[in-house]
């Protein structure tokens, strides 16, 4: 069984992910309230509630090397029921900056839809959905990614060929520029 | 009466989710509000931005709330709850005068003069209300047993969303009650339906879609009712997948709330996009006496 050492957390990461969240970890009960609701956690390795007791215990590694905060999909079950109000979508929301940060990416296919579809934003201005499972294919090499649908999806016209550029695109860009300047220079610091 | 108010439709609305835009605006128009769509609207970042930084999701959203207000617009409204989610939070965010710095410090523009936000269900419950829509129908949804499913964040959480109960939500159940149908009592309204793991990890939505279908079906349902593209799409779309993984043969259509609802009001079904579905719902609505 695996074992967390308790005599050495890392504070620094507990005190990170409440300054980052704006939530107190320290409130967290572990009434397991969020696991019970947790549509995800059949798919997690490690449940929501003993990710908020590791966070509490400073397991910085053990958190963000987990898989379930990539599959997480902020569905709110867990927010909702908190009984201490405890935004806990919001805290696996920010373990998962701070993964991307650290540049764990446990679940890399998630990893790499969520980076397409933002490139797509930021190229066009609004999300291209054609060019989006493109670009997901070729970041993962994973070619036959919902080719069944094609026979029920084509008949219906839905998909446009073409990107749908809004005159305001390089206001979006932009958005996208200063956001890496900004923690470009955050890193500097 | 008279209604207006601006209109994000959300980036699926010109594709997977034609007919929801289609059905909204002549839902809208039928009930007397006037749309009008924001002029040069953006993506609002959707998940993944809020997945990487709290305030790239918010300065994307915000764009389109500064936009609206620019152009007018004191309320938007949108269909889509993730657009929804999304832009409320922004909402939030610049309104917060120690966080709204941030906000504009990315987006390079004054938040000060921002559009609030709302869905169309709730605009066309709240403001055109369940009486006026009883009388607007001309084709009564009668034999016809439907569940409503609202998807995880219609109404989560609560205090973001401030609209309908976050467990039991009973607005679009209204909508369609009002319409005729024999609404079921669906349990698993607010479950996710595996949101977008659709292509990263595809047997994440073929479990919970799987849970979904597998509980409409043993309540009898004969039309699932939605209110947001991402579960339309993994129910109707993916239901042949979920078929294969899970060993099931459903066939049960999943509709917008917008699409029966203005068929009740006498729209055609090609006025809401009806042959966009994947599961054909026209043998049941035939059979119901709807076409």
């Amino acid at each position: 069984m695996e074992t967390i050492p308790l005599n050495s957390p890392d504070k620094d990461f507990i005190r990170e992910v409440q300054e980052r969240s704006g939530q107190n970890v320290q409130s967290c009960y572990q009434c397991g309230n969020c696991t019970a609701g947790c549509p995800y956690n059949f798919a997690y390795d490690v449940s929501v509630s003993r990710i908020m007791r590791l966070v509490q215990l400073g397991q910085r590694e053990a958190v963000l090397k987990s898989h379930s905060i990539w599959l997480c999909a902020t569905c709110q079950s867990c927010t909702t029921r908190c009984p201490n109000s405890i935004e806990v979508a919001k805290i696996m929301d920010v373990l998962r900056h701070m993964a991307r940060e650290a540049g764990y990416a446990t679940e890399r296919n998630v990893k790499a839809f969520g980076d397409a579809f933002l490139e797509s934003v930021e190229k066009h201005g609004r999300v291209y959905e054609l060019g989006v499972t493109a670009s997901y294919v070729k970041k993962t090499g994973r070619f036959w990614t919902d080719v069944d649908l094609a026979p029920a999806m084509l008949p219906k016209n839905k998909l446009s060929i073409k990107p749908h550029e809004i005159r305001g695109k390089e206001h979006v860009a932009e958005i996208f520029k200063r956001y890496r300047e900004r923690d470009a220079a955050k890193e500097n610091r | 009466m008279s209604i207006s108010v601006g209109y994000y439709p959300g980036c699926s609305g010109s594709g997977t989710s034609v007919e929801y835009d289609k059905s909204t605006r002549a839902v809208c128009k039928k009930l007397g509000i006037e749309l009008t769509e924001i002029d040069d609207w953006s993506c609002c970042g959707s998940t993944p931005a809020h997945t990487v930084d709290h305030t790239l999701s918010a300065a994307l959203s915000a764009r389109n709330l500064v936009l609206a207000a620019k152009q007018g617009q004191e309320e938007v409204v949108t269909p889509c709850p993730s657009c929804l989610a999304n832009l409320r939070t922004a909402s939030h965010k610049i309104e917060d005068e120690a966080y709204r710095p941030k906000v504009e410090a990315l987006l390079d523009d004054s938040c000060e003069s921002a559009a609030t936000v709302a869905s169309t269900l709730q605009l066309i419950v709240e403001k055109v209300g369940l009486d006026a829509i009883k009388k607007a129908v001309v084709k009564p949804l009668k034999d016809l047993n439907v569940a409503c499913y609202y998807g995880c964040i219609m109404n989560r959480p609560p205090e973001l969303m401030q609209f309908d109960d976050p467990e039991n939500p009973m607005a679009m159940d209204k909508i369609m009650e009002a319409c005729g149908a024999t609404v079921l009592p669906f349990p698993l309204k607010v479950e996710c339906c595996g949101a977008a793991a659709g292509m990263p990890k595809k047997e994440i939505v073929t479990e919970l879609s799987g849970r979904l279908l597998n509980v409409a079906d043993s309540l009898n349902t004969e039309i699932i009712v939605t209110a947001c593209p991402l579960c339309q799409m993994n129910l109707d779309l993916r239901q042949g997948q979920v078929n294969r993984a899970n060993g099931t043969g459903y066939d049960i259509p999943v509709v917008y709330f917008t699409q029966l609802l203005g068929l009740a009001l006498g729209l055609s079904a090609d006025e809401v996009g009806l042959s966009k579905l994947v599961v054909d719902p026209t043998p049941r609505l035939r059979f119901a006496g709807v076409l």
